[in-house]
């Protein structure tokens, strides 16, 4: 299945907030710091995003809720992402997309 | 099976914009501390308690409830859950999840003991009964942030009524929500918001108790990582005559007791809370917390291994046994 890459996604988050996942070096330090233990959460669930893959997006919506917000990742991430604000950002836009399928 | 996220998040949010909290409780009942404790309405220096130590053992409630439905075949139909939440009136599907008698009286001594050491530390404050509202933090967490402006400009409005300039808090989510998101969400908002664990730390003096014992501190996330309250504690409960030991991960460095999750997937919460139950009867038996999130979710994964006890109480504690310390129990 090919994937066409577009930032449609990564800018309704940055109009929602200030979604700065753009920043990430993808070195897997929030995953490795992450209580819930779950390979998805943070740094591929925020490629996605950037990726704009917004299907694939809402198909985690379980990971995306299942955050803690706890901000281990944050205390331990390289990059200084807000990474629990950003999934917190992706909350509020699947909110949306629960609304439109009502 | 878990019920569908959906479904769980729309109940919360319809409660938040129908009845002004995820899950409301009476009024009157969660402000009859207050009552006993003669405290005046509103004033410059308010005790705001955002009514979390009084809606958290309804929420360990409902997601037991919610646990029952979810193993169950009703778990197809959690969109006649949100049906049935709206259409209802009053409070709800919250009266449906009451929580233990015992359960609710212990968190309910809470603010009262908060009181008992600001007075004892020469702190007088106000409050705000009926215009004590829960801050909206949950939904705000869940991302319902058009829904959560909208309250915390009726807070902000309370604020303005009762000529309240600064605010104490109890539990690190109404700081954060009152420090760190209201300035975001309303405009013109200029309150002062502070813990009682901040004021009481500025207020301590060299004095120390007497000992009191070990216990193993738990830092809650958000007063950890969000509103960097670490020292405070540990100082107060030093003063406090408590040997403050440090589990595996603290400080900065905390483990989440798993709580966030509870309302939406008891599960994951249950495996994380775990956790960090192992991390802290590795060290101790006597556990502080300093969030009543965290409170209710350790005890419910500690079985025996475990005494949780909220900070207030061994703070009140130290109080009790100093000979010649006037604090009205």
């Amino acid at each position: 299945m090919s994937t066409v890459v577009t930032s449609v996604l990564a800018d309704e988050l940055a109009v929602l907030g200030g979604f700065d996942a753009g920043v990430c070096m993808n070195c897997g330090v929030c995953t490795a710091a992450c209580p819930l233990g779950l390979d998805l959460l943070p740094r591929r669930l925020l490629r996605h995003a950037l990726l704009g893959m917004a299907e694939r997006v809402q198909g985690e919506s379980e990971a995306i809720f299942s955050c803690l917000l706890c901000r281990a990742c944050e205390a331990n991430c390289p990059a200084g992402v807000h990474i629990a604000e950003d999934v917190r950002l992706l909350r509020r836009w699947l909110l949306g997309k629960f609304e439109e399928a009502q | 099976m878990a019920l569908p996220t959906r479904d769980v998040v729309g109940v919360l949010s319809d409660n938040m914009r129908m009845r002004g909290s995820v899950l409301p409780v009476p009024a009157r009942r969660a402000s009859r501390w207050a009552r006993r404790l003669g405290l005046p309405m509103g004033g410059p220096t308010v005790l705001y308690t955002g009514l979390m130590y009084q809606i958290i053992p309804y929420i360990g409630s409902l997601s037991r409830l919610q646990a029952r439905v979810a193993a169950s075949p009703l778990a197809r139909f959690g969109g006649l859950a949100r049906l049935a939440n709206r259409a209802s009136r009053g409070y709800g599907l919250a009266l449906v999840a009451r929580p233990s008698r015992q359960e609710q009286a212990e968190l309910d001594r809470v603010p009262g003991n908060v009181v008992r050491l600001l007075r004892a530390a020469g702190v007088d404050v106000g409050y705000l009964y009926e215009d004590d509202l829960y801050t909206g933090a949950l939904a705000y967490d869940l991302g319902s942030d058009e829904v959560v402006a909208s309250h915390a400009r009726r807070v902000a409005a309370a604020f303005a009524r009762h000529g309240v300039r600064e605010v104490i808090t109890i539990d690190p989510h109404t700081t954060n929500m009152l420090r760190s998101v209201y300035p975001k969400l309303v405009e013109g908002y200029d309150v002062r918001v502070r813990s009682y664990l901040e004021v009481l730390a500025e207020h301590a003096g060299e004095a120390r108790a007497p000992s009191a014992g070990r216990a193993v501190v738990h830092d809650s996330c958000v007063f950890a990582r969000y509103e960097g309250v670490l020292d405070q504690p540990r100082r107060l409960l030093a003063a406090a005559g408590v040997e403050v030991l440090e589990p595996l991960q603290s400080g900065r460095h905390t483990w989440c007791c798993g709580g966030p999750a509870e309302s939406l997937y008891p599960e994951k919460a249950a495996a994380v809370a775990g956790e960090r139950v192992a991390q802290l009867s590795a060290v101790a038996r006597d556990c502080v917390t300093m969030c009543p999130i965290c409170l209710v979710s350790l005890r419910q994964a500690c079985g025996a291994r475990l005494a949780v006890r909220d900070i207030s109480e061994y703070l009140l504690d130290a109080r009790r046994s100093q000979a010649g310390v006037g604090v009205s129990t």
